[in-house]
């Protein structure tokens, strides 16, 4: 219990340490709120009075001018009130707003300082579904759970110190019976909080599928998986059906309970303040008021359940959006100071041993030095590590052992920013965004002019395409534009080469491009590549013949390294790889 | 309840009334409170089924429905759009269903009790309730004006937000690559700040609803006693009569309250229903979208033929005068390509980047429909097939290898759910995957991340093709598939596929002249039309754009190896 009860807590202290920066506006908020809340208790006092006032003159003459004065008093009050709680709600949503846009805004900050490793592991859909959903749902609970809790609390208190001060016979008689609906309404949250929680997860899984499912889409028609697909869904959905009508379910008897609890102190208050009024011991006027008060009295109870029933959902969500900005983040960078800025590019990787899962490691013990301007080739069958390599090369993981180490300087004590900064990269996967033509060329770069654009443009091959595009280089491409691979591809070498670093990597950047394009590209290249050292990982050979050296891989260990001619003449893995492309008599 | 507080009342007032009877009024409403909490859970239960069960059946239907889109519908919507309408959308909608019933089966029931309760009295009274409803009604009626059109733009904005930042999770390397962290999270600022801004404006609007109804509801028991204060001193000083509209003044400000307080509950349900009403429609949207392309009838089972072995699982493919372009574009992709592949032979395309080649393998299990022209399978259109019927007769390997999460052996057995071990295995093995899935903890049932990042990509393209070897189809489609492998092993795979799927059909789109040099026939594109057909050696002799590749992938002397 004592574990749950944590479980519950945790999630609620880090959302209001969250709410901390926000709280001057808060606590103006509240003073509103609970200033409006007065006014409600007030209200009643006033109306007995009023009905007092009434009740005396049944029998004789009414007493007009008192009444219109409490009259006026009590509208000035309820029109204070309103104005109030409007000041209330406005401040709180801003802040709200506010809140969600900063949760947000860190998460996907947060996106940027994880390691790679946690994207292996988790699906985007899911993390999605937190920036979103989550956020929603905290968001919604903000905005109506903390001024609702706080002038609801001094209603609650403010009902009680008016009743006792009014009768305490009934004033204890009616909190009797709100105390039973206090225990329930604290049996019924924990009950749904289980559910709630489950709700959440189960809507990040289906989330995950569904993004899963929709983005492989075409492939699942193809081999006619409609089917288990959605048998697969419909199960996840079931079990969210599951959870999502007992959470709701739960949580909708709050309400009710709530409900008679305070049919139950309106029926006490009425029968037992019959009694005493026929008794003569209180005047009638006290049991108006007091109907009103327990009015005041259980709607403020009701709010805080249905705060509650709002709040459940809310810490199963900031359970998860807190979770995440709570994982593990690429260490802090702050305090190394060696830069580079102008590099000669004298790489080297001594004893580097590295696995993407600690208990596997693929890279047992890598060693090489590459002198500046050189281009280092890296064959090697598929999955023999080359494009781990590279990985650790731009510091997407961070090696086992072992150093790599830039100009003489180790790239763990640089700066990541720094050591990226060195490098221009092109990747096997393209990658384009939704964006003009230009901002997917030129990207974060700054001050690329046209000129830059049409040579880079003319220099890869794409100044055709750009032609046939409706708007140039400020055409929007989107997710599913028409763009071939090979297009996309030349768009990412474009981009490579507008940023322009000292260092270059090509992994296996022209995959997808044809041989005729290939060769526009490789000329571009090898202008690129002049005076940089270069890595590059390609299957098709004709692409590494002229490398300056050729490292051959297999399980994660350089087998072999040497220049074209020298690895050939050893007849050993590599010559079999470059023969393999020429099948003879096959 | 207020009946009997009435009755109360009364009594209290009529003096020498028993305590007994106060009692007994006392028990009546227990009785009311305890039947109103059973009816209350009764329709909460009800409403929490109700609600999330027409949620489940949404989820389904979208799900169903977005699984049998073609290119040309899934163009139209982005991933990530589709993304938020069948899961924050749905929500939306589910929860204001729960609320709704719950609230729809309840206040007016309330409301028209408390009217009727309260009509046959002073008409002062009820034109003070008239008024308050109808204020609160104007009010409401603002704010939809006002909000509903935000929420619109929320919903689109709630979209761009998704796409961003699916951007910053799908580049995420690349992003790394350029150190534009920073960029990126501009633009995703941009989109933030212009959701945190339209919400601001509709919630502020809409946080004027509550002070108002309390304002409301505490100013009509003012008024009331108020306007009773007046009706009293005008009744005259008869004793009997004051009595009677005294007790109908508090009866009638508690059940003006209900009346309100009714009032309130769908005002909270229209302050919900512009948001929903936005989710709803694009829910509907999908749900609308027709898929333009039918399924046909055609049940070509039977071309399973008998010729001189046993069965032999193929099929011969015709491209009649086909043209293609995408909808909307202005010129043709594909024009008049017509050719003939008979049954068990293998056919290779090669072209420049953007020459058709990818648009071409997708028109055959039909991913787009031809837009002029008509290609068979063994003599019936493609679009004649049931569509189910066609795509197993396919095995499509993309050019972009998508692997799904689950294991080595669920991914390959894809295709073919009754798949034995062996027949995993054999395709495996002829994908040259066996080595390093043998290397996979858990080996064929080794688990396989959503989108096959735990892979590398050239065993996720080795995992992809074995997925269509055991499906063991009658035509092969490559789109590229072999791009990403390295030439020993592109020939290990492609010569194990040639022992073993000797029978089928096979399409084969690639760049590499190595991989297609063997095929029996060679078609070369060049800007969607046929540039050339025929062999390698007869390519090599007539076809200029084929020299070329050639010459730019092999030294004169590799021409000429074997």
């Amino acid at each position: 219990m004592g574990d749950d009860k944590k479980k519950e807590i945790r999630p609620l202290k880090e959302l209001s340490a969250y709410c901390r920066r926000y709280l001057p506006a808060i606590l103006v908020s509240l003073l509103l709120g609970g200033a409006g809340a007065v006014f409600s208790v007030v209200g009643p006092d006033r109306i007995a009075d009023m009905v007092n006032v009434i009740e005396q003159g049944l029998t004789g003459s009414m007493d007009l001018r008192r009444i219109g004065q409490i009259g006026v008093f009590l509208a000035m009050l309820y029109g204070l009130g309103g104005v109030f709680g409007y000041g209330q709600q406005y401040i709180l949503t801003t802040v709200t707003q506010r809140m969600s846009k900063r949760l947000r805004t860190e998460i996907a900050e947060k996106i940027n300082r994880m390691p790679l490793r946690y994207f292996d592991a988790n699906s985007f859909g899911d993390i999605l579904s937190r920036l979103t959903n989550d956020v929603d749902t905290i968001g919604q609970m903000l905005g109506s759970g903390i001024g609702t809790l706080v002038s609801s609390a001094t209603l609650l208190i403010g009902a009680l110190v008016m009743m006792f001060v009014t009768n305490g016979v009934l004033a204890l008689s009616a909190i009797g019976a709100s105390v039973i609906g206090f225990v329930l309404m604290i049996v019924i949250a924990r009950t749904s909080q289980k559910y709630f929680l489950a709700q959440q997860q189960t809507l990040g899984e289906i989330n995950g599928y569904i993004e899963e499912m929709f983005s492989g889409q075409q492939i699942i028609r193809a081999y006619n998986g409609e089917a288990p697909a959605q048998e697969n869904f419909d199960e996840i959905n079931r079990s969210l059906y599951d959870s999502a009508w007992k959470s709701r379910f739960l949580s909708g008897m709050m309400m009710p309970v709530i409900g008679l609890v305070g049919n139950l102190g309106y029926m006490v208050v009425c029968v037992l303040g019959a009694v005493m009024a026929a008794k003569g011991t209180i005047p009638f006027g006290v049991i108006i008021s007091f109907t009103m008060y327990i009015r005041l009295f259980t709607q403020p109870l009701s709010q805080i359940a249905q705060v509650l029933t709002s709040l459940q959902p809310a810490i199963a969500a900031s359970t998860r959006v807190f979770e995440f900005l709570g994982e593990e983040e690429l260490e802090d960078e702050s305090n190394k100071t060696k830069y580079l800025s102008s590099v000669l590019g004298n790489v080297e990787f001594l004893h580097v041993r590295f696995g993407y899962r600690p208990e596997r490691t693929i890279i047992h013990d890598f060693s090489v030095a590459v002198k500046a301007g050189q281009t280092v080739a890296i064959v090697g069958h598929t999955g023999a590590g080359k494009t781990t390599i590279v990985n650790l090369l731009m510091r997407f993981y961070e090696t086992d052992g072992g150093q790599i180490r830039i100009d003489g300087i180790p790239i763990r004590e640089m700066k990541r920013e720094n050591v990226r900064r060195l490098f221009c990269m092109v990747l096997q996967d393209t990658w384009i965004f939704e964006g003009t033509l230009r901002e997917n060329l030129v990207y974060c770069k700054e001050g690329v002019t046209d000129a830059q654009l049409d040579a880079v443009c003319q220099a890869v091959g794409l100044t055709h395409y750009v032609k046939t595009l409706p708007g140039g280089y400020d055409t929007r491409l989107s997710e599913r534009s028409s763009l071939s691979a090979g297009q996309r591809q030349l768009i990412t070498i474009a981009r490579a080469m507008i940023a322009d670093a000292p260092l270059l990597i090509l992994d296996e950047a022209t995959s997808s491009v044809d041989t005729k394009t290939e060769l526009l590209v490789q000329r571009a290249m090898s202008t690129l590549m002049e005076g940089r050292t270069s890595f590059v990982i390609a299957h098709r050979l004709s692409t590494i013949r002229n490398a300056d050296l050729i490292l051959v891989m297999q399980n994660g260990d350089i087998v072999e390294s040497g220049s074209h001619r020298e690895l050939l003449a050893r007849k050993g893995i590599y010559a079999e790889l470059y023969n393999s492309q020429f099948e003879k008599g096959a | 309840m207020p009946e009997y507080m009435s009755g109360i009342t009364l009594l209290v007032q009529t003096p020498g009334s028993e305590i007994d009877e106060i009692l007994q009024n006392g028990g009546y409403m227990l009785l009311c409170a305890l039947g109103s909490m059973a009816a209350s859970i009764a329709t909460g239960y009800f409403a929490a089924k109700v609600a999330a069960s027409l949620a489940q059946k949404l989820r389904s239907r979208m799900f169903c429905k977005v699984m049998g889109f073609y290119n040309e519908e899934l163009g139209h919507f982005s991933t990530a759009s589709l993304i938020t309408r069948s899961t924050n959308d749905i929500t939306q909608v589910q929860m204001l269903v729960a609320m709704g019933l719950q609230i729809i089966t309840k206040t007016p029931i309330m409301m028209v009790w408390g009217i009727t309760k309260i009509i046959r009295k002073q008409w002062q009274w009820s034109l003070t309730v008239a008024a308050a409803v109808l204020m609160i009604s104007l009010v409401i009626l603002l704010v939809a004006i006002l909000v509903l059109p935000r929420f619109k733009i929320i919903q689109a904005l709630t979209d761009d937000l998704n796409r961003v930042a699916r951007e910053n999770l799908t580049g995420i390397r690349v992003i790394r690559a350029y150190n534009a962290e920073k960029f990126q999270q501009g633009k995703f600022e941009q989109v933030n700040a212009s959701l945190t801004d339209t919400n601001l404006f509709a919630n502020r609007v809409t946080a004027l609803l509550m002070p108002i109804m309390t304002l409301v509801t505490s100013g009509i028991s003012l008024a009331i006693y108020w306007i009773g204060a007046y009706l009293l001193d005008g009744a005259g000083a008869g004793g009997m009569e004051r009595l009677d509209i005294f007790s109908d003044m508090v009866v009638f400000s508690q059940y003006a309250m209900q009346v309100i307080m009714a009032f309130a509950m769908m005002t909270v349900l229209f302050v919900m229903l512009p948001r929903v009403m936005v989710s709803v429609h694009r829910i509907n949207e999908v749900l609308d979208t027709e898929v333009k392309i039918k399924s046909g009838t055609q049940d070509g089972r039977t071309t399973e033929r008998t010729t001189g072995r046993a069965t032999e699982r193929t099929a011969s493919v015709e491209f009649r005068h086909v043209s293609f372009r995408y909808p909307g574009a202005g010129e043709d992709v594909l024009h008049d390509i017509s050719f003939t592949v008979h049954a068990g032979e293998t056919v290779a395309f090669i072209g420049a980047t953007g020459s058709g080649k990818s648009t071409l393998a997708n028109l055959l299990p039909r991913y787009y429909d031809v837009t002029e022209g008509e290609i068979l399978i063994d003599g019936i259109r493609v679009s004649d097939y049931e569509i189910h019927t066609l795509r197993e007769k396919i095995g499509y390997v993309s050019q972009k290898a998508v692997l799904f999460s689950g294991s080595v052996a669920s991914n390959v057995a894809m295709g073919k759910r009754d798949a034995t071990e062996e027949e995993v295995g054999r395709a495996l093995s002829v994908s040259q995957s066996e080595e390093f899935v043998s290397r996979m903890a858990g080996g064929v049932s080794g688990e396989i991340a959503q989108g096959g990042v735990n892979v590398s990509g050239g065993q996720r393209q080795r995992l992809s093709i074995a997925r269509a070897v055991c499906k063991n189809p009658e035509i092969y489609i490559f789109d590229d598939s072999f791009s990403a492998l390295d030439y020993k092993t592109d020939r290990l795979l492609r010569q194990e596929l040639e022992r073993c799927a000797k029978d089928a059909t096979k399409l084969i789109v690639a760049q590499r002249i190595g991989t297609i040099r063997h095929a029996d026939n060679i078609i070369v594109l060049a800007d969607g039309k046929i540039a050339g057909m025929g062999t390698h050696a007869g390519l090599l002799e007539s076809c200029l754009i084929y020299q070329e590749i050639a010459r730019s992938q092999m030294s004169e002397e590799e021409l000429h190896h074997g």
